[in-house]
């Protein structure tokens, strides 16, 4: 689990200095930290710290009522001492100088305790930040008025058919500061809205994220929702087997997030698990693949957690893999520097792209594309996709939210859920991507608190290995 | 209360460690520490929750304020009322057994533990060997309107190893003892009583074997599992199945639904007469168990299945109000900050009559697997499909050859009902899973599953 399974907590009201409180960025309250640390640690200690606070809101409905709605507002320091090569991180939700001094001393002291590693990268060097975040005030003031207001519309538009979903809303501020004497700061906003509706037989899918919520209208992705239920309705067998598919951008984001984790990953290929060869013809000349925390889609801070830069970076380009990503512990294995794209708990799963954008097309909308395929299934949306083979990117998952048959361009019937069992890898290799749309969605990544921007794509071959229902 | 009709408020102290080491070095060290306090109110018949980090009166009552706000939110896109089922209402202590405090044991101890184990696999000739532990120290206070004046302490931990082997077109990996460790309500003994360092060198020549192993052959045969993809089954396959807040559809959207229909209750048939499953969180030690869930219902076993019959659910008050049924006790919650939500606690099998020997000896023809490695199962849980890391074939009643990329689908019912075969209490093994995900906002839940190996007659195997 990512640090997003832990809790997340808030800002009290006695940080170090009202300084720190209240400017938009936490740098100062960063840098106040790293000097306890030089007190306790010592002037030779290495030492990064990275201070956040923010609130997040989150409404969510079912039945077509809202059943749960929640907000809490959170701040977190989280140290990392390094002492020749011996180092820990510790964190804390409390800003007050006596839990700052006790963080410090229990990272201190950890880092004393535990053996050297040989592979310790030491700090970031000092370097500009390209941005200062996408921020949208009115996201990082809504309340849950705002989003039962979102929610509300979301009822509305699906005309009486029940809807299930949630709308959430994320404002964060950010410092960091290193002794190296890196400083950074930035904030970023995120609103999402994401919502099925219901027939007796069926589902639709509306979802869509941005760095502002007044983007996002619960009447047109109740609509849309409500739209793609209905023809789904009475879905009937359809046997295994390999077919040409229309993948809507839910999908295709899956497609591109596994890629990123064991692919295009610093970590895996140094360890030999990745498919990855630079310079090499790996997929379709027309994927054009990148990651872009810089953007102004990017609900990203504008560095990573070892206080790196974020910037763009083309892992793709016309079907040739052009990079991978790297955080400060894989480029000094590798000999190379860092991408700016350490995670939290990289040190376990590596570098890994979280803004990823895949080039649209000029296929227009998934219909328009489903419109000239000859007989195969255009797909809404994937379900619990798990890698079989991380060197293969061989993943298996079902299908949700509407799948349908289409047959000489033409929907002819929806069909029941399928599982697939597939390469992605291959699914998008030299050949096998028959169009790409020109239409994106931006869709939120559970586990980076990031956005993926991606079109639909028609591609030649999936394989679909059984029926949901048997 | 400003305004609410039930309201409780949660009090949270967590601590929490982890190291992790690869290849002989420790690469990863964690500390952190929470402290905050959580408040839901129920207005009329709509939930508002907020919390802070900070657990003073004043930081409470703010928090208190801003629940029963949110909670009028939600009454403008109101559902049916809500009730709550009745509960015994108690002031209590509670604290899990733990004969070594595991933040106690020196953190160099901890680290030759992991780097120790990490360079005998790595030595053996695998290029990625890790091991990891994970302590959970929380302490928490429940008070509610109603009465509920409850602190529990509870310490969990646990931890792994794998051995990751790294072919020419693929990977094999073998984990210790299982995929995601082993993880209980105790304290460090559990740690050392698994033994890390006793099984490092198996694994390490297991997984180098997998890579010239033959592929797992497809078709329909008898499947023998063993007891930790057993846990996987019953986690995926029943207890989420059963979680009361699915059936409603409460989770439509995310999570999902279930196959099951309330209406069906006690007359439906899950599986074969040997299939008895609880839902038991007082089992000692089982990383399912606690006092209190965190609305203050006491720790109680329900019967979940029996003998092949679907008997029960996993519910909190208000789900069980709705549907009419006692109050499980199984509302947990991932921190003071989130909201409590249906969990399960030990769902597991009580044990059967046979033994994994006279499994084997008793299949002709068939497949062992064991330890999982993928797992994915359709909205309803229903469908599912589970790859393990190792398998072996069975012929004539003995276990041959090493498979590789072993996998098994099937639907739910129709492979239950197909377990003819369950291990006896002496292989009784109660697996923790600590990274049960659900919610959203997203909670990591800590799962028990008591579990034993079990036979299950013509599943279809080797879907690649």
């Amino acid at each position: 689990m990512s640090e997003r399974g832990m809790t997340e907590q808030g800002m009290t009201s006695r940080g170090l200095t009202e300084q720190g409180m209240t400017e938009p960025g936490m740098t100062p309250l960063a840098e106040q930290v790293l000097e306890v640390v030089g007190r306790v640690a010592g002037s030779g200690a290495d030492a990064e710290v990275h201070v956040s606070t923010g609130t997040t809101g989150l409404t969510r409905f079912a039945a077509s009522f809202i059943h749960q709605n929640v907000a809490e507002s959170y701040a977190r320091v989280r140290v990392r001492v390094a002492l020749d090569g011996q180092w820990a991180t510790a964190s804390t939700n409390r800003t007050d100088a006596d839990a700052v001094q006790r963080l410090v001393e229990s990272a201190t002291a950890a880092a004393r305790l535990r053996p050297v590693d040989p592979g310790y990268p030491g700090p970031a060097p000092p370097a500009a930040t390209l941005t200062a975040g996408n921020w949208d005030p009115a996201t990082a003031m809504a309340t849950p008025e705002d989003r039962a207001a979102v929610v509300r519309d979301f009822v509305a538009a699906a005309g009486g058919l029940p809807v299930a979903g949630y709308v959430e809303t994320l404002s964060e501020q950010a410092g960091f500061c290193n002794s190296a004497g890196q400083q950074a700061g930035g904030q970023r906003t995120t609103a999402t809205v994401d919502g099925i509706a219901r027939t007796a037989t069926s589902d639709g899918v509306g979802r869509s994220s941005s760095v502002r919520l007044g983007a996002l209208s619960g009447a047109e992705l109740g609509g849309l929702a409500a739209a793609k239920a209905r023809s789904a309705e009475q879905p009937t067998d359809l046997a295994p087997g390999d077919y040409e598919v229309v993948l809507e951008p839910s999908c295709v984001a899956n497609v591109l997030e596994f890629l990123a984790l064991h692919g295009f990953n610093g970590r895996a290929v140094l360890e030999g698990r990745s498919f990855a060869e630079l310079g090499g013809q790996q997929f379709d000349q027309s994927v054009r693949l990148a990651d872009d925390p810089t953007d102004e889609l990017s609900a990203a801070l504008p560095y990573d957690v070892e206080g790196t830069p974020h910037r763009r970076l083309d892992l793709v380009v016309d079907g040739v893999t052009r990079a991978v990503t790297h955080d400060r512990r894989t480029a000094l294995a590798a000999g190379a520097q860092s991408t700016g794209h350490a995670v939290p708990g990289g040190e376990r799963i590596g570098a890994t792209a979280a803004d990823l954008r895949l080039a649209a097309g000029d296929g227009g909308s998934s219909d328009e594309l489903a419109g000239r395929m000859r007989r195969g299934l255009l797909v809404s949306d994937f379900w619990y996709t798990r890698v079989l083979d991380p060197r293969t990117t061989v993943v298996t998952g079902l299908t949700r939210n509407g799948v349908w048959l289409v047959e000489d361009g033409t929907v002819v019937r929806p069909v029941h859920n399928l599982r697939f069992t597939q390469s992605y890898l291959e699914a998008l290799g030299p050949g096998a991507v028959l169009e790409i749309g020109s239409q994106t969605g931006v869709l939120g990544d559970r586990w980076f608190d990031s956005l993926t921007v991606a079109p639909s794509l028609w591609l030649a071959r999936w394989r679909f290995t059984g029926g949901a229902a048997g | 209360m400003a305004g609410a009709r039930y309201a409780d408020a949660r009090a949270m102290h967590s601590r929490y460690e982890s190291m992790f080491a690869r290849n002989g070095d420790v690469e990863d060290l964690v500390q952190r520490e929470s402290v905050g306090v959580g408040v839901r109110a129920l207005v009329g018949s709509s939930w508002g929750f907020y919390a802070v980090p900070d657990p003073t009166p004043l930081a409470a009552r703010q928090a208190g304020r801003s629940a029963t706000g949110i909670a009028r939110a939600s009454a403008t896109v109101p559902g049916p009322s809500v009730d709550l089922a009745d509960v015994e209402v108690r002031q209590d202590s509670w604290a899990n057994e733990c004969a070594e405090d595991p933040l106690s044991v020196p953190l160099g101890e901890k680290g030759d533990l992991l780097a120790g184990v990490t360079r005998t696999i790595h030595a053996a000739g695998i290029p990625i060997a890790e091991a990891a532990y994970q302590i959970w120290d929380t302490s928490k206070w429940l008070v509610s309107s109603a009465g509920h004046r409850i602190d529990q302490r509870i310490r969990e931990c646990g931890g792994w190893s794998s051995a990751t082997a790294v072919g020419d077109r693929e990977t094999q990996r073998r984990s210790y003892p299982g995929v995601r460790g082993q993880y209980g309500t105790r304290g460090w003994e559990l740690v050392r009583e698994i033994d890390l360092a006793a099984h490092a060198p198996r694994i390490a020549e297991e997984a180098l074997a997998l890579l010239s192993a033959p592929e797992c052959p497809a078709g329909e045969t008898d499947l023998v599992l063993g007891s930790e993809q057993m846990a996987l089954q019953i986690h995926e396959s029943v207890g989420h199945a059963v979680e009361l807040d699915r059936i409603l559809g409460w989770e439509a959207a995310y999570a999902g639904t279930s196959w099951l229909d309330l209406a069906k209750l006690g007359l439906l048939r899950f599986g074969s007469e040997l299939m008895t499953i609880t839902a038991d969180a007082t089992l000692p030690g089982a990383l399912g168990s606690f006092g209190y869930d965190d609305e203050g219902t006491p720790a109680r076993s329900v019967d979940i299945v029996l003998n092949g019959v679907w008997t029960g659910v996993l519910s909190g008050r208000d789900s069980a109000a709705v549907a009419g049924l006692p109050c499980g006790g199984m509302m947990r919650a991932d921190g003071y900050a989130r909201l409590p939500m249906v969990r399960m606690t030990n769902v597991g099998l009580l044990p059967g009559p046979h033994s994994l020997e006279e499994m084997i000896a008793a299949t002709d023809d068939g497949i062992m697997m064991d330890t999982n490695r993928s797992w994915s199962i359709d909205d309803q849980r229903l469908n599912f499909q589970f790859g393990c890391e190792v398998g072996w074939e069975i012929k004539h009643g003995r276990r041959g050859r090493m498979l590789r990329n072993p996998t098994y689908t099937g639907i739910g019912p129709r492979f239950w009902g197909s377990m003819d075969m369950l291990g006896g209490p002496e292989e009784w093994r109660f697996w923790g899973t600590p990274n049960c995900g659900k919610g959203q906002p997203g909670q990591v839940g800590h799962t028990g599953h008591p579990s034993v190996p079990a036979r299950f007659r013509g599943v279809r195997v080797g879907v690649r």
